[in-house]
């Protein structure tokens, strides 16, 4: 008994009721394509996936880099840059999620919108769809400007992950959520990516304000979580616990001793610890 | 000469942007969520304003007592004789507002409807100083903390504009992301303000992010056009045969241009930044050489390359250093309604000691660049049958902050000529 409404799950929404189903919030995991370089954000999702012993994040979200990412904090900015410097291009995102499904991971796609328009919404869709994504997270998208992106992912049947905010209004809230597909991201605290020490408390209100709208689709909530402690918390009334910084963090350390082999075994250390924090949320 | 504010359809021949911030395909809003409230916010409290006298009312005032409106218009005879074939040029004198640029005019617009939006904090982005300038001005006015981001190259190339905003009161950032100028500036006042949005205006100084911004600032600025429009018909019983202005966002081209656009008969023609040359790549010609996007919030004309990454812009002028151009520009662009053309650093820095050395007014390197479209403008006026043609230029700044740049590029050492008295 989810609450979840089937018809509305898409693609990766089927993650989130996988989970429910085994009385936990589902984990999503972002890391950026391209960093430390394109074969090493490869292995680095398969790590996600399979963590330290096989248990890794239920959903992966492969973040791509933009030379003007508004929405992101420090530690992302530092690792996309790095990327676009060491020649990632918005194609590697497709060969990303190959890479997860090769160990059997399901992906989304994080991506600012000129990326996609740039390279054409059905197009984009297509491909993405032809290698087995699962949707898009659009960050700087909202449904007010979408038209050409509610077409391409109807026709592709992929899953349409918009954001609502604490700030957001009522009216807001209800027209955002009958536009997703597969979830909705309740970015939890106002401001750009990063872990922060506490979670925030705006979280439990927009998250009632979102179930009282009764959408039937699952809720994950990010911005700010680092460690399995945090994620049990936030995982107590939350649908997903989406973790970000937190883990580019681990690939930055690495990049900086020029160890890729640490940054993957500390990603590891991380993701087992999130895993195990879901798993005592309820 | 009152101000007509907004709403604006009393004065605005195109009922544009539509309401949810649309010039046909260009504009509207390509932001995260979280800014959408404060977005309507913006809107209504603009909305409400026009509607109220008291808003307008002090707006006048603060234009007149504070900022020195209006501008006069000068007619530049040494420098239309010697440089534009004899065609009367006409500058309008924004240089000679308060802060030195018209970039107060808009600050002075915004800080009204942040004290009325119950907002106690602004940021803003800056290129080459003169919006953070002025808007810690306007801070240091209204008693507002104040915040400006400026790309460290910027910081460094403008360093006296650094130093004034410090003076007023402010708090300058200088960012090391990305290019380390304009664009990078407005991505981290953008984040600053989804993190603080409850207590923070986001003061944008050009016609650019997403709606209602360019909408707005457009307003602010229209009272250049509204003013000389007047000015020349008054003096002269006629409009000019063509209007310019430079443009790196556009502020100062949309204001001069604003009250013109509905007389068919008068030529729009607005500078880019041509850098090291258009040909080159290193350039800030948004129109000519972009191709559509999405940037900062708005659908425009974009640097991009082939993925959609923005591309780093170039300019001798900080203040036109950005890889976007305002929407409604863009509008005027694709619909022929205006032209515009790329200026390089040479011909800028040529026109800024032609203007300096025939009429002595030194113009911001900015402004510049439309004082060297202008030569070639005139002959092309002159060559189509128009035998004494009258061309308004909007003179959007003052070169003092400039000064640093014009001794390297002419290589000035700011030693005397000549001495004199030695006992010899």
């Amino acid at each position: 008994m989810t609450g979840f409404d089937e018809t509305r799950l898409g693609l990766s929404g089927q993650v989130y009721a996988a989970a429910a189903s085994q009385g936990r919030p589902a984990l999503v995991g972002y890391l950026p394509v391209g960093f430390p370089s394109v074969p090493g954000s490869l292995a680095a999702f398969q790590a996600l996936v399979t963590g330290r012993d096989g248990v890794g994040v239920d959903l992966v979200e492969i973040g791509m880099p933009y030379s003007d990412p508004v929405m992101d904090g420090i530690a992302i900015q530092h690792a996309t840059a790095r990327a676009l410097e060491r020649g990632v291009r918005t194609r590697d995102i497709f060969e990303a999620v190959q890479a997860v499904s090769e160990v059997g991971g399901v992906a989304v796609v994080m991506i600012y919108w000129n990326l996609v328009e740039r390279y054409g919404a059905n197009a984009f869709a297509r491909d993405l769809a032809s290698v087995g994504g699962c949707g898009l997270i659009t960050p700087d998208l909202t449904p007010d400007e979408a038209d050409d992106w509610m077409i391409a992912s109807d026709e592709h049947g992929l899953d349409r992950i918009f954001l609502v905010s604490p700030s957001s209004t009522p009216e807001r809230i209800e027209s955002t959520l009958a536009a997703c597909r597969g979830w909705v991201y309740a970015t939890s605290v106002m401001g750009v990516t990063g872990a922060r020490s506490e979670t925030s408390t705006a979280a439990p209100q927009l998250v009632s304000a979102l179930k009282s709208i009764h959408s039937g689709l699952p809720i994950g909530v990010g911005l700010g979580i680092s460690n399995g402690d945090q994620a049990a918390e936030l995982g107590a009334f939350a649908d997903g616990v989406i973790v970000g910084s937190a883990l580019v963090k681990k690939l930055i350390e690495a990049d900086r001793a020029s160890n890729e082999a640490a940054g993957l075994d500390a990603l590891r250390d991380v993701v087992s610890d999130l895993a195990d924090g879901v798993r005592r949320a309820r | 000469m009152s101000s007509t504010l907004p709403g604006s359809s009393a004065t605005a021949p195109f009922a544009l942007p539509d309401r949810s911030g649309h010039f046909d395909q260009f504009g509207g809003r390509f932001v995260p969520e979280a800014l959408f409230a404060a977005l309507g916010q913006l809107q209504d409290s603009f909305d409400d304003a026009a509607k109220d006298p008291a808003f307008t009312a002090e707006l006048d005032r603060l234009r007149r007592d504070y900022a020195g409106r209006p501008t006069p218009i000068t007619e530049a005879r040494r420098f239309g004789a010697e440089h534009c074939e004899g065609a009367r040029i006409l500058l309008k004198r924004e240089d000679l507002n308060h802060t030195g640029s018209h970039k107060i005019n808009n600050v002075l617009g915004q800080a009204l409807l942040t004290a009325r939006m119950g907002k106690k904090r602004v940021i803003a982005e800056t290129g080459a100083g003169q919006h953070g300038v002025a808007t810690a001005t306007a801070a240091a006015l209204f008693g507002l903390e104040c915040r400006v981001y400026m790309g460290e190259v910027d910081t460094q190339r403008q360093a006296l504009n650094v130093a004034r905003m410090q003076l007023l009161g402010a708090e300058v950032v200088s960012v090391r992301a990305g290019s380390r100028t304009l664009k990078d500036a407005m991505n981290e006042a953008m984040r600053d303000w989804v993190t603080n949005v409850d207590s923070t205006h986001y003061l944008i100084g050009t016609v650019g992010g997403p709606h209602p911004f360019p909408m707005v600032v457009r307003e602010f600025q229209r009272i250049i056009s509204t003013e000389a429009r007047a000015q020349v018909l008054e003096r002269y019983g006629q409009l000019p045969d063509a209007v310019v202005a430079c443009v790196g966002g556009g502020s100062n081209a949309i204001g001069i241009f604003a009250d013109f656009i509905g007389d068919k008969s008068v030529r729009l023609v607005g500078y880019e930044a041509g850098g090291d040359g258009v040909e080159t790549g290193r350039h800030a010609a948004t129109i000519t050489a972009g191709e559509v996007g999405v940037l900062h919030g708005m659908r425009t004309y974009v640097l991009q390359d082939e993925d959609g990454q923005t591309i780093e812009s170039h300019s001798i002028s900080a203040g036109l250093d950005y890889p976007g151009v305002g929407p409604e520009h863009a509008w005027l662009a694709a619909t022929g309604r205006a032209q515009y053309r790329p200026v390089t650093d040479t011909e800028a820095m040529q026109a800024f000691q032609d203007l300096t050395r025939s009429e002595g007014i030194m113009p911001a390197i900015e402004s510049a660049h439309a004082i060297a479209g202008v030569k070639q403008l005139a002959r092309e006026l002159i060559a189509a049958g128009n035998s004494s043609p009258t061309i308004l230029i909007n003179l959007s700044g003052r070169g003092d902050k400039d000064v640093d740049t014009a001794i390297k590029w002419f290589g000035l050492d700011g030693s005397a000529d000549l001495t004199t008295g030695d006992l010899s």
